[in-house]
């Protein structure tokens, strides 16, 4: 493939910039925005498959779906900002192939775009259920504002939700849909919610928090099909035969990572694009930032990970600019996250992966705890229910590995920053 | 529309029309008043979008939530009169209102 040799119309193609940035999420627009601040003198162009300017995504399960947030309100910059810094914002422009040689990126439609140096930070895609009835009217999922605008036009007529997936987004979207009024069932086919990201503790608070607030959780539960009626969505049928009658069917089972254009184009891609600790490909001038890059974490015990968060889409993106930039500087920012559930105020600090043994602090039915997570002794993260200060102190603990005893972390009354503070003899 | 103006570290001064509705870290970033990180968007999770309220202000402004003041605990260079931008809604009261905002939020 050599995109060079096929000269685009006159007119068509926007033409060369020093970067080019691929992703219009938090990653793109950091990078971006970056850039500038940090006086970089080049053309730079910022790509995005949307309509929109560069937008907040986490509101997208949040307020934004409970309709407290207008569009306007959860815009990244206001959209004269792109302009105004002479940044060419490209939207609706998806990228179809690059050419790491020629060091150029076709845009379906034919354009063809010049780089030096091409930041990929394209994110990932909703993963879609497999079974028959997925691609059915009323099956949504939650990964941008069309989609969001999508599932709220259809809200006032549903009275029946089931959510797919008992994550973040399933949960966060099973908390709006109930405080909506909506009748939510929701689905997961671990035997807890959350168990890719936290321990049994956490899970079962959560379980029972959206249980009071009438979800019905059905956990080792596998959906066989969603049932519908003229291609729209009337329920879902469970592997046991069970049929939930459904108006709406919001899917949250995570995403897949952007991976096949650069992948296609030369890069090592794992569960995404590998990248090393200044988020480099192996490829020449590209990088890789965001939910798509796979990197070697050092608190997720050096495992290639990727990591789904504003924390690593920012701080990735600023890896990337330093290094651009000519001042490299590793990627080694401790993973922080946040999930907004009814007035639950979940904070995480590190990442529980891998953890051997969890202590709860505090009591759960206070509404007001933390589990501290260790493995072999040290801690690596903490999830902060309603619990801002263990989550600002935790920070310390998570960042130097400090070997805490276990004892000590369970006694509420004293606070995290007394425990890491070295002992001295 | 109500007027806040942003003093930066170095003394130089921002006068920004914020719309009522908007918390004061949106309208700064909107503005492009510099130093007003933000990282986390407005989810009082990150502490980098942290100005100090002139005192004549800090009644009307008011006093941070447990949670706000916990995160101001990990912000560098706090003051008694420090609070989160993000935590501060523009209202009609705040016409006039002065911040100052530190060298760096890092």
């Amino acid at each position: 493939m050599t995109i060079s040799t096929i000269p685009p119309e006159p007119g068509e193609s926007p033409g060369r910039f020093g970067v080019v940035i691929v992703g219009g999420g938090h990653a793109g627009a950091q990078a971006a925005g970056a850039l500038i601040q940090q006086g970089y003198t080049g053309r730079v162009a910022l790509v995005g498959d949307e309509a929109d300017p560069p937008y907040e995504r986490p509101p997208l399960s949040k307020d934004y779906l409970a309709g407290a947030k207008d569009f306007a309100q959860i815009l990244l910059r206001p959209a004269a900002f792109w302009a105004d810094k002479g940044i060419t914002l490209l939207t609706g422009q998806r990228v179809v192939s690059v050419d790491s040689g020629a060091h150029a990126l076709r845009l379906q439609g034919g354009g063809v775009i010049g780089y030096d140096t091409l930041i990929w930070a394209a994110g990932g895609r909703a993963r879609r259920l497999s079974c028959s009835g997925h691609d059915f009217a009323g099956v949504h999922c939650i990964r941008t504002r069309a989609d969001v605008d999508a599932l709220a036009a259809e809200l006032p007529g549903v009275e029946r939700v089931a959510v797919v997936g008992g994550g973040y987004i399933g949960l966060e979207a099973a908390a709006v849909l109930t405080k909506l009024g909506k009748s939510v069932v929701l689905l997961e086919t671990q035997d807890r919610v959350l168990a890719r990201v936290a321990g049994a503790p956490l899970s079962r608070f959560y379980e029972a928090e959206h249980r009071a607030h009438g979800v019905d959780i059905r956990l080792n539960t596998t959906v066989s099909a969603i049932e519908g009626r003229d291609d729209r969505a009337t329920g879902v049928r469970l592997a046991d035969g069970t049929l939930l009658p459904a108006d709406m069917v919001i899917v949250g089972i995570g995403i897949i990572p952007e991976t096949d254009i650069l992948q296609s184009a030369g890069a090592t891609c794992s569960n995404g694009v590998n990248v090393d600790e200044f988020c480099r490909t192996n490829l020449p001038d590209i990088y890789a930032v965001g939910d798509c890059a796979a990197h070697v974490n050092a608190f997720a015990d050096g495992a290639r990970i990727r990591l789904e968060s504003v924390q690593n889409a920012v701080d990735q993106a600023g890896v990337a600019v330093k290094s651009i930039l000519g001042h490299p500087v590793a990627y080694h920012a401790v993973p922080w996250f946040w999930s907004n559930q009814y007035d639950l105020r979940l904070q995480t600090i590190g990442l529980s992966g891998g953890h051997d043994a969890a202590v709860l602090r505090g009591d759960p039915q206070t509404r007001s705890f933390s589990l501290v997570y260790l493995r072999q002794g040290r801690v690596i993260a903490l999830d902060c229910v309603n619990n801002a200060r263990d989550f600002v102190q935790g920070k310390a603990l998570v960042a130097g590995g400090l070997a805490i005893n276990p004892v000590a972390l369970a006694d509420n009354g004293v606070a995290l920053k007394v425990l890491a503070q070295p002992i001295v003899a | 529309m109500v007027a806040i103006t942003f003093i930066a570290h170095d003394g130089r001064t921002r006068l920004v029309q914020a719309d009522i509705g908007l918390s004061v870290m949106k309208a700064a970033r909107n503005a492009d008043v510099p130093n007003i990180d933000a990282e986390c968007g407005g989810a009082c999770s990150c502490a980098t979008c942290q100005v100090y309220v002139d005192p004549a202000w800090l009644e009307i402004v008011g006093l941070p939530s447990a949670a706000e003041d916990a995160m101001l605990d990990q912000a560098p260079q706090r003051r008694p009169n420090s609070r989160l931008s993000c935590q501060i809604q523009v209202t009609a009261a705040l016409d006039g209102l002065t911040l100052s905002v530190p060298e760096s939020q890092y």
